[in-house]
């Protein structure tokens, strides 16, 4: 079932004991858009794409989320059960969700082989170099066809070179299914680039103090990165994210 | 090959002692009651061979059953008391407990239990208490082991408890749960002897009876000849639970 959306935070307040409250947070998804939230660390960014997948209730404020959505989440390290091969970890999300056995199987090969991996799925995690064992998480999270996709700075981790061929990978898999899509980032440049949109979140308590819109058409043509158009949104999110973190100092 | 390179220092340093001590014994004419060469260890090993072969076997034979009892109660206990954090806080000091009491103290109840006239099963109980702690807290320490990320998965997917089970929680058990199968048995078997020792007079005819029968008479290589059987014991099972634990964990390092 695709919902679509939109997906939203309203006012959400997130308490955890023995540290101050989190929020009130805002942040609104629209169908098919890719958002990225940038923001200093402890911001509030993961707990944000928690509050987006249902995992945590908000104490306060409300959190939209259409009944039903089918929703990919990708960690900040690859989170593979290490004793199952490629494709039993790709239909794990599959089978929780009651889809039998071999269907689970046959789409996640599907999903393996659109992320290039379609030769590896009886490998096991640690035959995987780090930025394939991402590409299986990213195969996982795009198995259950989501309509929301949460990422939470799955890349950092990986060389420039692997993680821009990632992004790529992320806007040509987008662009056949147009998912909403959110992603935590901390690297400027990734989030002006990969993102239609950039919410930039107060270093102090959570609140989004940016939104802004990015420039040009997704996915990027040849050379964006050159671009003096990209150039100027990626000095404009760095002059955002400074001034969040300059109110907390 | 290269297991054999691996082993050449303990080889060489066990050489090197039994050697000391034959040299030693000798120049010294140290009294063999009080401590015979290693020659006449071996010889009293090679001419005590079948009795010490069937009591070494009674004595493994009660360790592997009393191991097999800690495996399936420790093991399943923990694996209930896992799904509930309850159920953990009721049942966690009562194994500590069981822990921490000495076997040799609560043999004599264990014995009048079992009945006299079956101290096999009484030395089997008392082995597998011993043995059960190091597999029960293995088993629960893994089955909270597993990634909290891919806990957040299970969630966000709707997992069952019992898929959360069987498809997270034992699999990231395992190696805890091997390691704890490490140590209990080589518990269980100390478990085995001490409680034959305790249960006393030739109730088993286990490998502690020919340590006392020797011990008694003097007979001091028999005595140590008993006791080469007892560390051998104790290494085989030490190497079985070690290749099973490389074995079943090859495919995740």
């Amino acid at each position: 079932m695709t919902t679509g959306g939109p997906f939203q935070l309203l006012d959400a307040v997130v308490r955890y004991p023995g540290r101050p409250a989190l929020g009130p947070i805002d942040l609104r998804v629209a169908p098919g858009e890719i958002v990225a939230l940038v923001g200093a660390s402890g911001a509030g960014k993961s707990t944000a794409l928690r509050l987006l997948a249902g995992l945590e209730q908000p104490a306060g404020g409300r959190v939209d989320r259409p009944a039903g959505t089918a929703t990919g989440f990708v960690f900040q390290s690859p989170t593979l059960m290490p004793w199952a091969d490629a494709r039993t970890n790709v239909a794990l999300p599959l089978e929780l969700s009651g889809v039998t056995a071999a269907e689970a199987g046959r789409r996640a090969e599907q999903a393996l082989a659109a992320v290039g991996l379609g030769e590896r799925t009886r490998a096991r995690p640690r035959q995987l170099s780090g930025g394939m064992a991402m590409r299986v998480s990213l195969a996982r999270a795009l198995a259950v066809e989501p309509d929301l996709l949460l990422l939470d700075e799955p890349f950092a981790a990986l060389d420039s070179i692997t993680r821009r061929g990632l992004i790529e990978d992320l806007h040509r898999l987008w662009a056949a299914r147009a998912t909403a899509i959110v992603f935590v980032t901390h690297d400027v440049e990734e989030a002006a680039y990969l993102a239609s949109r950039v919410a930039v979140l107060s270093a102090t308590d959570g609140r989004a103090v940016a939104d802004i819109a990015m420039p040009g058409p997704l996915p990027r043509p040849d050379g964006w990165r050159r671009d003096p158009g990209f150039r100027e949104a990626v000095e404009i999110v760095a002059d955002a994210l400074a001034r969040s973190m300059a109110v907390a100092a | 090959m290269k297991r054999l390179a691996d082993a050449l220092p303990a080889l060489a340093l066990t050489a090197a002692l039994l050697a000391t001590w034959e040299i030693t014994c000798r120049l010294l004419a140290v009294p063999v009651y009080f401590l015979p060469p290693p020659s006449a260890v071996a010889i009293a090993l090679v001419e005590n061979a079948p009795v010490l072969a069937g009591s070494a076997l009674q004595t493994f034979w009660m360790a592997l059953k009393a191991l097999a009892v800690a495996v399936v109660g420790g093991g399943g206990l923990a694996t209930l008391v896992s799904l509930s954090a309850r159920a953990e806080r009721a049942v966690s000091p009562l194994a500590v407990t069981l822990q921490v009491t000495p076997v040799v103290a609560i043999a004599p109840l264990v014995l009048i239990w079992a009945g006299l006239d079956h101290a096999d099963r009484a030395v089997t109980a008392l082995a597998a208490a011993v043995a059960f702690f190091p597999v029960f807290s293995g088993v629960l320490t893994g089955l909270k082991s597993a990634d909290p990320d891919l806990e957040r998965l299970f969630d966000l997917h709707g997992a069952t408890r019992l898929q959360r089970l069987w498809r997270l929680r034992l699999p990231s058990a395992l190696p805890f749960a091997l390691e704890g199968i490490r140590v209990a048995a080589g518990l269980a078997i100390v478990g085995a002897v001490v409680a034959e020792f305790v249960s006393g007079s030739g109730a088993t005819q286990g490998l502690a009876w020919r340590l006392l029968e020797a011990g008694n008479r003097l007979r001091t290589a028999e005595l140590l000849a008993a006791l080469v059987c007892l560390a051998a014991m104790g290494l085989t099972l030490n190497a079985v639970t070690a290749a099973i634990q490389r074995r079943a964990l090859r495919d995740r390092i």
